[in-house]
């Protein structure tokens, strides 16, 4: 199976929290429910919170994978 | 006199002297001598050791040969898993839950460069460990199981007893961190089943620099200090006489002192939950019941935690935060991340035994106008950040 095309990439490497989580919010609230975005970090905080986001925020979190060069991408869907 | 920001509210990191703790260190400082010895000057030491090992014994429900004193519950805490790991014969491995201090998980984690093994058990959202899990990870070449009786992040009491079964079923031994309670919550060794049991002086208003770890008769030991042969030959060292005699008179007053209090820091804490329930965004950490009293641990989404810190410290406002975003290289609490917690902007308030509404009341006036300060500096820098990265691409 594909991933589904992301709508959106953030790129937040270098960036501590919260910003990552700040940015995904906001990223969030502009997508329209299905969209996806993708979020590159290298914060090991956005590695928590990211995921525990999206359970707070009932939106969905469709996995994270180790990224080239260091930190992780994510990838969230607005499920609602 | 002590001093202390206005209003403070990190009694879980450290606590003031108590008013008796100070009158026995300054009795005890002005009476030098070495327990050790066999002139008047020692043998009223040695006394006055004793008598301190009687009162820490007393406060913990152990006896006073099974007490080693040592220099906080950092010591202790390495005494305990160091030294049990050097007197076992066969037995190979620990238990700890994910969520232990890290003066016993650093420990422990270094035994598995020699020869040892470690598991450790998570928990759920409140920070508890599931005493099935727990029980399961318990093997027969276990050695010893590591369980804190209350969390210092979150506040969790922990289902100590039943690690106790679990571990004695399969012949290990149970250490309880008791930092965060000694003092605080009712205690017995014998009832928790603890066979070692760590508590620490500054915690529970006695001075820094002193601890205990009680290693009940099944616990064998090999010290971790040598050079003599005190404290039954399981700390060599001088006795911190002054410290010890402090830590004694504190914990004894603390025990008599604690259950008055309780009902009214439980208060304050409900005081503070109700409170913050105003605030948008927040999510309160730890259990609805078998908690400390005087402990609310939350994190504050869309904040960077220290900068919270900063703008409250200018307040005259003491907490604790368990994120440290600024450094680079720190990892988020790992209390937090077993728990599935919001990591950042993560605040810990604690109360001492004397606070009242004022000090809740003055926290509670200043977080919300701090709180909307620092949302709107993130969302500037991130608008920011996402301008440049326009102009970037």
């Amino acid at each position: 199976m594909t991933e589904a095309q992301a709508t959106a990439t953030l790129d937040c490497l270098g960036l501590a929290c919260p910003i990552p989580v700040v940015r995904l919010a906001r990223a969030v609230a502009e997508l329209q429910v299905g969209g996806v975005v993708e979020l590159l970090a290298d914060d090991p905080g956005a590695r928590v919170d990211i995921p525990v986001w999206c359970r707070l925020k009932d939106q969905e979190f469709l996995g994270q994978r180790d990224r080239v060069g260091g930190g992780w991408v994510f990838r969230v869907r607005r499920a609602r | 006199m002590t001093v202390l920001p206005e209003t403070y509210l990190d009694a879980a990191s450290t606590t003031p002297l108590h008013p008796e703790a100070r009158a026995a260190l300054l009795a005890a400082a002005d009476a030098a001598g070495d327990p050790s010895r066999l002139y008047g000057r020692a043998r009223r030491a040695r006394m006055l050791l004793d008598r301190s090992r009687e009162q820490v014994a007393a406060a913990v429900g152990a006896s006073p040969d099974e007490v080693v004193f040592t220099s906080g519950g950092t010591e202790a805490a390495n005494l305990a898993v160091t030294g049990a790991a050097r007197a076992a014969r066969r037995r190979r491995h620990l238990v700890v839950s994910a969520v232990e201090h890290t003066a016993v998980l650093a420990p422990a984690r270094a035994l598995t460069g020699q020869g040892f093994e470690v598991t450790e058990v998570g928990v759920d959202r409140f920070g508890r460990v599931d005493p099935a899990a727990l029980a399961a990870a318990v093997r027969d070449d276990t050695l010893l199981v590591c369980l804190q009786h209350a969390n210092h992040e979150v506040g969790t009491v922990q289902p100590v007893r039943e690690a106790a079964e679990a571990a004695h079923a399969r012949g290990a031994l149970l250490l309880v961190d008791a930092c965060q309670t000694v003092g605080r919550l009712p205690l017995d060794r014998a009832e928790l089943g603890a066979d070692l049991l760590v508590g620490s002086g500054h915690k529970v208003y006695g001075p820094p620099g002193t601890g205990f770890l009680v290693a009940g008769r099944a616990a064998r030991l090999r010290p971790v200090l040598l050079g003599d042969e005190r404290e039954r030959r399981r700390r060599a060292g001088m006795e911190n006489l002054p410290g010890i005699a402090a830590m004694a008179a504190a914990l004894s007053a603390r025990v008599g002192e604690a259950p008055a209090e309780r009902q009214r820091l439980e208060g304050l804490a409900e005081r503070l939950r109700s409170g913050l329930a105003a605030i948008p965004d927040v999510v309160v950490h730890g259990p609805p019941s078998d908690r400390l009293p005087h402990l609310v641990a939350f994190s504050i989404l869309y904040i960077e935690g220290e900068a919270l810190l900063l703008l409250l410290d200018a307040k005259g406002i003491a907490v604790h935060s368990g994120s440290s975003c600024t450094a680079d290289t720190q990892e988020p609490s790992h209390v937090l991340a077993a728990m599935g917690a919001i990591t950042h902007g993560s605040v810990r308030v604690s109360f001492l035994r004397d606070a009242g509404e004022a000090d809740v009341d003055r926290l509670l006036e200043v977080l919300p106008g701090a709180v909307a300060d620092l949302r709107e500096m993130a969302e500037l820098d991130s608008q920011a950040i996402e301008r440049a990265s326009r102009r970037g691409s």
